[in-house]
């Protein structure tokens, strides 16, 4: 096989770890809450400027910028719950995602108030590591790395804690939970802010490698969106699965032709899949 | 121990219950009898928290807990088994358990309930790590039963225990309220198999159209001749 | 003569008589808020019965730049190059649309997938920035006065045009409201098993319904892009557009025929009062305003404005929806 190509599709798999992150995020928000949060791109994009203006304008150490971000985060999360989701829990469907759309156009909008449209970059520079003549970023390697171990920190959470077995509790029966001395609004507020934290987590290892500017979120949004949908909304293991399948594509399609191009692939292969399992490829 | 006292609830608009009182002593069996729509399970539902009563007062052992939200209801040690089971399908048996025991006074017992909850449900220590949804009705109620049992409580609530369940199995879950009365709980059944509630509980109420018609003895309702003609068959 | 009438005939008359002695400024807003309103009507066609998209942007985009690059680089002229570009529009439809209904995609997953779709077309543009300038986006060839490439220096002939098609938008949306498909869409909108079941054709009804929509939103685009002549893909498609051009017709009232202008009446007054409020200072604040107003309307006022104004005679919509629901399966 070509190198460039396998480095291209490493590249490719590197980069799902993050975005599986995300999608476990947004799978869990849904699953639990019944809500899609539209705005969840751009909350990591807030978590990148977090990282930035920490780090790069206040120069606090680089760990305890990450550690601030995901809380911060995890703040807005539980923010973004109270004041947007909260009052439309009972609205129709569309209402709830009208109202996360609206708050897309308002975080990308004060994002671009308050730090204009400049590109920044946190300016840290890890090294490329070469590997059998093959060149990987460091950067991405940690980011993978840091991604597994956020997910299967999320999968322990779930599986062994009170908290967690009463968050899978709730996601398939909302109203009995109550019974059980389950507090429904205080899990969909623990449940926020783990959204939130994901996305701090992801906004980190993102810095790591990209510039932040206010519309970031637009780049990988749609693609969280694709990756959710094809794993099957709310299906945590089916995202974090579709993430990988969805960063292969779109790494091996930005080799043979354009990163743009590679989306225009992504998503037809997407759409033909909807037409087979449109539920989602895992769901059964 | 429990009482409710001109208890009104409802949904919207629509009033299901009409000044509704009774009382439960510790250590009894109560019955709620009566047909569909009557108000059966509204009445579990308010007494649990789940539903807001409009009118009219709760306590239990002398607290007043009327408007509590069912989370709060819980540790107080009233704990409810719901109308068809609702267990959570995709959980194991061990972790629909272990949910039960959410509350932090049962977290801090959990291991040594389960154990008294298996002893009394061996077939559900059999199947502890399969998923919940799969188990036949039978095993899912007992599965239900145990979640509820998993917190401790001092009364357990039942609605339709024996609802879609075969003939032999309603007779293994009554037999099962038997054994759990003997193990000190207070219990209050609603039912519609009038015939096999009767035979388990002390006393019972009737309730038709959200407003109690008859009380007694399980012994005077039995004899009673509206209750045996209209519910009985006889 | 009834009030109607006597409204109508009034309207008509404004209409007439607003080049004559409106300021170039005003009719740029006008002309605008008539383009965009045509455009959230025919979103609205969809809409209203519950199948919601958000990736509108993507026909309106193909719309804009498909008649532009071929005058520019052909020569061809938007008489031909807007059918053209229209044709695509409902192609594109299809496409998606067709496996979407038949394998029942619906509710949130059909939100996504139109929202993925309207950003793909985005890419895609800007993809091709050999052709299409990219992010940079591009003018179209100016040739002055035209008929033939559809171009008019003079606002009054492009207010004329935006008239026209306004109020074709309305009849269309007015003739579907009236015909026995409105029925037969609220129907599958309400129940698409029991739609079916009464012997509704319902993969006929919702694609004709989508292909329509996407005709319109595409021919709005197009005559957008005749009438700015710079295009960029960010203003003509993405989720950004696709989420304004639903916003707007939700905020205006989508049940009703004037609900979605009265929405491009109210954003486009919104937004331009808030850009010449903040100057170019603060750029982002009026845009950051407009968020909060949009999440504000939705949480308060869910049926729109026009739906809460007709509230309060009589109630026709169901309380606390702005769309019935997503067709849900």
């Amino acid at each position: 096989m070509d190198l460039y190509l396998l480095e291209a599709i490493i590249n490719g798999i590197l980069l799902g770890g993050v975005l599986a992150l995300l999608a476990l995020g947004l799978n869990l928000i849904f699953g639990v809450i019944d809500v899609v949060w539209i705005s969840y791109a751009d909350i990591v994009m807030c978590g990148m400027y977090g990282v930035y203006f920490l780090y790069a304008q206040y120069h606090l150490p680089l760990p305890l910028a990450f550690l601030l971000a995901i809380l911060g985060s995890a703040c807005l999360g539980v923010l973004v719950h109270k004041l947007i989701i909260a009052p439309v829990l009972n609205a129709a469907p569309l209402n709830q995602l009208l109202a996360t759309g609206g708050l897309l156009f308002f975080l990308q909008s004060f994002a671009t108030l308050l730090f204009g449209t400049d590109f920044r970059n946190i300016g840290v520079r890890l090294p490329v590591l070469e590997v059998a003549s093959m060149y990987l970023s460091f950067a991405r390697l940690i980011a993978f790395g840091v991604a597994l171990v956020g997910a299967f920190a999320l999968y322990f959470f779930l599986k062994k804690t009170y908290v967690g077995t009463a968050i899978r509790a709730i996601a398939q029966d909302r109203e009995i939970v109550g019974l059980m001395g389950i507090d429904q609004r205080r899990i969909y507020l623990v449940v926020s802010a783990i959204g939130g934290a994901l996305a701090g987590l992801a906004a980190c290892l993102l810095a790591l490698q990209y510039d932040v500017h206010p519309f970031i979120g637009n780049t990988f949004g749609p693609v969280i969106f694709m990756i959710c949908v094809l794993g099957g909304l709310g299906n945590m293991l089916g995202g974090f699965f579709a993430a990988f399948i969805i960063s292969l594509i779109i790494a091996i399609g930005g080799y043979y032709w354009s990163t743009e191009l590679s989306y225009v692939l992504a998503f037809t292969f997407f759409i033909v899949l909807m037409f087979i399992r449109p539920r989602g490829l895992f769901t059964p | 121990m429990l009482s409710l006292s001109s208890v009104s609830a409802g949904y919207g608009s629509f009033q299901a219950l009409f000044g509704v009182s009774l009382d439960i002593a510790r250590g009894e069996a109560v019955g709620v009898i009566g047909p569909n729509g009557a108000g059966k399970t509204t009445l579990m539902r308010v007494i649990s928290g789940m539903l807001p009563l409009s009118q009219g007062s709760m306590t239990f052992e002398g607290e007043a807990i009327g408007g509590l939200p069912a989370h709060h209801i819980i540790e107080h040690g009233i704990a409810h088994v719901p109308e068809n089971r609702r267990l959570f399908a995709k959980l194991s048996v061990e972790e629909n358990l272990r949910v039960g025991a959410f509350i932090p006074s049962a977290r801090a017992r959990f291991a040594e309930q389960l154990d008294w909850v298996y002893s009394l449900f061996p077939k559900l220590k059999d199947r502890r790590t399969q998923a919940a949804g799969t188990m036949s009705g039978g095993e899912q109620q007992m599965c239900a039963i145990g979640r509820a049992l998993m917190s401790k409580p001092k009364v357990l609530l039942m609605d339709e225990p024996s609802a879609g369940l075969a003939p032999i199995v309603v007779q293994q879950v009554f037999d099962l309220v038997r054994k759990i009365r003997g193990e000190g709980l207070t219990v209050l059944i609603v039912e519609q198999n009038v015939q096999q509630v009767l035979d388990v509980v002390d006393r019972a109420y009737l309730l038709e159209v959200g407003a109690i018609k008859l009380s007694g003895t399980a012994a005077e309702l039995k004899g009673n001749s509206f209750i045996r003609e209209s519910y009985l068959g006889l | 003569m009834n009030i109607n009438r006597i409204l109508i005939l009034i309207g008509l008359a404004l209409l007439v008589a607003l080049p004559f002695v409106a300021a170039a400024y005003f009719m740029h807003l006008v002309i605008q808020i008539l383009i965009w309103a045509f455009i959230y009507t025919a979103w609205s066609l969809m809409g209203r019965f519950g199948f919601v998209s958000f990736g509108h942007g993507a026909f309106m985009g193909l719309g804009a730049y498909i008649p532009a690059l071929m005058w520019t680089f052909w020569g061809v002229t938007p008489w031909i190059g807007i059918p053209i570009a229209v044709a695509a529009a409902v192609l594109l439809a299809v496409i998606v649309g067709y496996p979407c209904f038949a394998r029942r995609v619906v509710g949130h997953y059909f939100a996504l997938v139109t929202l993925a779709l309207s950003q793909v077309v985005l890419l895609s543009l800007t993809a091709a920035r050999d052709i299409t300038g990219g992010s940079l986006g591009f003018t179209q060839k100016a040739v002055g006065h035209s008929w033939y490439a559809l171009q008019f220096p003079e606002k009054t002939y492009f207010y004329g045009i935006a008239v026209v098609l306004w109020l074709a938008g309305l009849v269309i949306w007015q003739r579907i409201d009236r015909s026995i498909s409105r029925e037969a869409l609220e129907a599958i909108g309400e129940d698409e098993d029991a739609a079916a079941a009464v012997g509704i054709d319902v993969m006929y009804q919702k694609m004709r319904i989508t292909m329509i929509s996407a005709a319109l939103t595409a021919l709005g685009g197009a005559i957008y892009g005749q009438y700015f002549m710079y295009l960029n893909p960010e203003t003509v498609s993405g989720i950004t557009v696709s989420l304004q051009i639903v916003f707007a017709a939700i905020a205006g009232g989508v049940y009703a025929m004037f609900g979605p202008s009265v929405g491009a009446l109210l954003t486009l007054a919104l937004t331009e009062g808030l850009r010449v409020w903040f100057g170019t200072e603060f750029i982002g604040a009026a845009n950051t305003i407009y968020g909060i107003l949009l999440v504000l309307c939705i949480i308060f006022m869910p049926q729109g404005v026009v739906g809460a104004l007709q509230g309060l005679k009589f109630r026709r919509t169901p309380q606390g929806k702005s769309v019935r629901r997503i067709s849900e399966a």
